[in-house]
């Protein structure tokens, strides 16, 4: 421990302690832009500069380190000033389209101009003028709105080791950017959209899909249907000022209601289709020696990443189409021939915590008869804006429930949102499957929580499953490597892009507050505790629809409808 | 052929990125991007941040040379004597800006800090040529020159062949 004063307050730090953190510690609050939490500092942006007593200049005090004896001043003048002038030399170099910005009342820099009082333009010159990137179907980067902090280019550096992106050029003209300023649909970019929850103004963003969900709506000829992801209930909540980590699934279908959907259904319906079919298929691998260890194929960022690096790898990867494409298949036929509702006048939306499923619902191998599964995605984000528009407030609302045959669902399918919730779906019902018995123990512990690879081993009968949990995509790599080599050990593998599962998805609400994650988590663990049903096989619709129309898991029925096909990328995006 | 180069790096060595580029730009003249693509699957590092690399240089350049290049002497002499005159007048005339290589890829114009023949400002170098006490009016002609230049020299090898 080292004793110090921040503003004349005495303060004791542990040794290595940044300046920062020491000053949080007692309640002293320090601007950031370009810090992240857990990672070292690049000092890059200088709004943090504080006074340390000795020294000539300002210091960074999220890059500095304590030391005893230290004397820091975090708002003398000369600190005032210089944090000023940074927000003041930002601003001018920043569009100023707050008004019609999608970030407005969610940007870091429009919170720093106001917690500095700035009140006039002090400097006028020249801004930079950089053309948005709207190649990708999920994404925009707009380079004008970016600030250079580079927490993008970290987050997909550093957490998800994708390198997608990167600083370009130097000076004035200095830019992030994709390689060769080509664009993200031609880059190695997965679409993950973690790069968007960092930003702290809009140069990353959805692309929005609202313009043709409102058409929809208001197309009289249309029949709007709408599907909610698990992870969406336990966030969206946040946006209405309700508390962290509060299950609205109730609010939310009510709200879906207002807003003119005809049928509200629910995408953990289709997650216990997919736990059927995927159980199925890893059963059938092991019995009749197919390609081990088989992957989950639920995250479409994990499948564009493999695509896109490993297509040597591809037959590794479960054959089952994501649950929200499988219910939109299921709605486009089964559920079209059992209402005698014409497919053609459906128009199913996916609302999912997702930036990847924009990209994957148009992908051609997902339709049925030149129809899309999914004919729209939302995000998270984005039902929000519909919600506000429409003048629905959460508070206020009434519960209602799902619609069905596709609302009913059990509490695996609700963990599907969360890492490890897909691989514990499985087994459970694996285990009966194989072994005619309940898994007694179903709460598989090993495979919770935060770890980047978690494992785990389960006996069947005389056999022993190993599986493993990969918690976001930049852990992926040596568990792909030990493939390579022929050296894997497992038999299952669940891979979400994510860090912590579809819970952090690319689409949720954009704050940072730190606890948000687990929050989110524990909402989801709770469905699933207080479910009559909580293995997939339990599910009545389910059953029912094997009964009526596919006759059996991995019939060829349902392989026509609900499982998929892989391409090679890496050859596409090289030429 | 130009794999000859790796082979003097060992692999995976991010450290081994600026000592590869100035090799691969000494082999082409510049970076083509299907060899930074290669540089990167070698020391493993993400494309953008090799390209980040060569943009970030001045010494690296991504697209080749122009047959002729034009050096835009910009020193403070040349500049008392009106080169920013020049530099636009040649801009004008080829059509493209400093920096750039014309379409027809026969001229690359550059600028530079000072040539050192500042007795003869402003002064501008083409290849190995230097034209000193230039006025703008000058301009139209020299690079007509290089143009009919290089047009003979096409003809002769269409004849040739």
């Amino acid at each position: 421990m080292v004793e110090l004063e921040i503003n004349k307050i005495k303060v004791q730090a542990e040794e290595g302690m940044s300046i920062l953190d020491a000053a949080k510690s007692v309640g002293i609050k320090i601007p950031t832009l370009c810090h992240m939490k857990d990672m070292l500092p690049t000092g890059a942006c200088r709004i943090c500069v504080v006074e340390v007593d000795g020294m000539r200049g300002l210091t960074p005090s999220c890059a500095y380190p304590v030391s005893s004896g230290m004397k820091v001043e975090t708002n003398s003048p000369r600190v005032r000033q210089a944090r000023k002038t940074i927000v003041e030399l930002l601003i001018e170099n920043h569009p100023q389209d707050c008004l019609v910005c999608v970030r407005n009342k969610n940007c870091e820099l429009q919170d720093l101009s106001e917690r500095y009082s700035i009140r006039e333009h002090r400097f006028v010159g020249e801004s930079k003028c950089h053309a948005i990137d709207i190649s990708s179907a999920s994404m925009e980067r707009d380079p004008a709105k970016c600030i250079l902090c580079g927490r993008c280019v970290r987050t997909c550096n550093e957490v998800q080791k994708i390198g997608a992106i990167d600083f370009t050029n130097r000076g004035f003209i200095s830019n992030v950017t994709t390689p060769y300023n080509k664009g993200l649909n031609v880059s190695d970019c997965i679409l993950c959209g973690q790069c968007i929850l960092v930003c702290p103004t809009a140069a990353l963003r959805e692309k929005s899909s609202l313009k043709e969900v409102t058409n929809a709506l208001n197309d009289k000829a249309k029949i709007p249907i709408v599907q909610i992801a698990p992870a969406v209930r336990a966030s969206i909540g946040e946006e209405f000022n309700i508390p962290l980590g509060t299950n609205v699934t109730g609010q939310l279908i009510t709200a879906l209601k207002r807003l003119g959907f005809k049928y509200v259904f629910d995408t953990n319906f289709a997650a216990d289709l997919t736990i059927i079919e995927e159980a199925s298929e890893l059963i059938s691998r092991v019995t009749n020696d197919g390609s081990l260890p088989m992957f989950t194929s639920c995250c479409p960022g994990w499948v564009k990443y493999i695509e896109q690096n490993r297509p040597q790898l591809l037959n590794h990867v479960s054959s089952c189409k994501s649950p929200h494409e499988m219910e939109g298949a299921v709605l486009k036929t089964y559920y079209a021939k059992k209402t005698g509702i014409n497919p053609d006048d459906m128009f199913v939306v996916s609302i999912m915590p997702c930036t990847v499923k924009k990209f994957e619902s148009n992908r051609s191998e997902l339709s049925e008869e030149n129809l899309q599964d999914v004919d729209a995605v939302l995000t998270t984000r984005e039902l929000v804006r519909l919600f506000q528009i429409a003048g629905i407030e959460f508070e206020d609302l009434p519960e209602s429930h799902f619609d069905n045959p596709l609302g009913e669902s059990t509490g695996a399918a609700a963990i599907f949102g969360t890492s490890g919730g897909v691989m514990e779906a499985a087994l459970r019902t694996a285990y009966f499957k194989l072994t005619g018995n309940e898994l007694t123990n179903m709460e598989l512990k090993d495979i919770r929580g935060f770890e980047g690879i978690k494992e785990s081993a389960i006996d069947i009968d005389d056999k022993t499953i190993n599986v493993a949990v990969v918690n976001g995509i930049g852990n992926v790599g040596p568990i792909l490597d030990q493939i390579e080599k022929g050296e894997s050990k497992y038999h299952f593998i669940e891979v979400m892009a994510c860090p912590g599962g579809c819970i952090n998805g690319g689409g949720q609400p954009i704050h940072q507050k730190p606890e948000k994650i687990k929050k989110r988590i524990k909402v989801l663990y709770e469905i699933d505790e207080k479910m009559k049903n909580r293995r997939s096989h339990e599910n009545e619709s389910v059953q029912k629809i094997y009964d009526e129309y596919f006759e059996h898991p991995n019939s060829n029925k349902a392989h026509e409808i609900l499982h998929t096909t892989y391409i090679n990328r890496k050859d596409i995006l090289k030429n | 052929m130009y794999r000859k180069i790796f082979e003097n790096y060992e692999k995976n060595d991010r450290s081994s990125l600026i000592p590869l580029l100035q090799d691969v730009q000494s082999e082409f003249g510049y970076l083509p991007e299907d060899v930074l693509n290669e540089v990167a699957e070698y020391i493993n590092i993400s494309k953008a941040s090799v390209y980040g690399v060569a943009t970030f240089y001045n010494q690296f350049r991504l697209t080749p040379l122009g047959k002729y290049v034009i050096r835009v002497c910009r020193g403070t002499a040349c500049h008392v004597k009106n080169s920013a005159n020049i530099l636009i007048a040649l801009e004008t005339e080829l059509g493209i800006k400093a920096g750039c290589t014309s379409k027809d890829k026969l001229f690359t114009l550059e600028t530079v800090a000072c040539i050192g023949a500042c007795s003869i400002a402003p002064v501008i170098n083409i290849n190995d040529e230097y034209y000193g006490r230039l006025t703008v009016k000058e301009i139209p002609k020299i690079i007509k020159k290089y143009k009919n230049a290089a047009k003979k020299e096409e003809e002769l090898k269409t004849v040739s062949v």
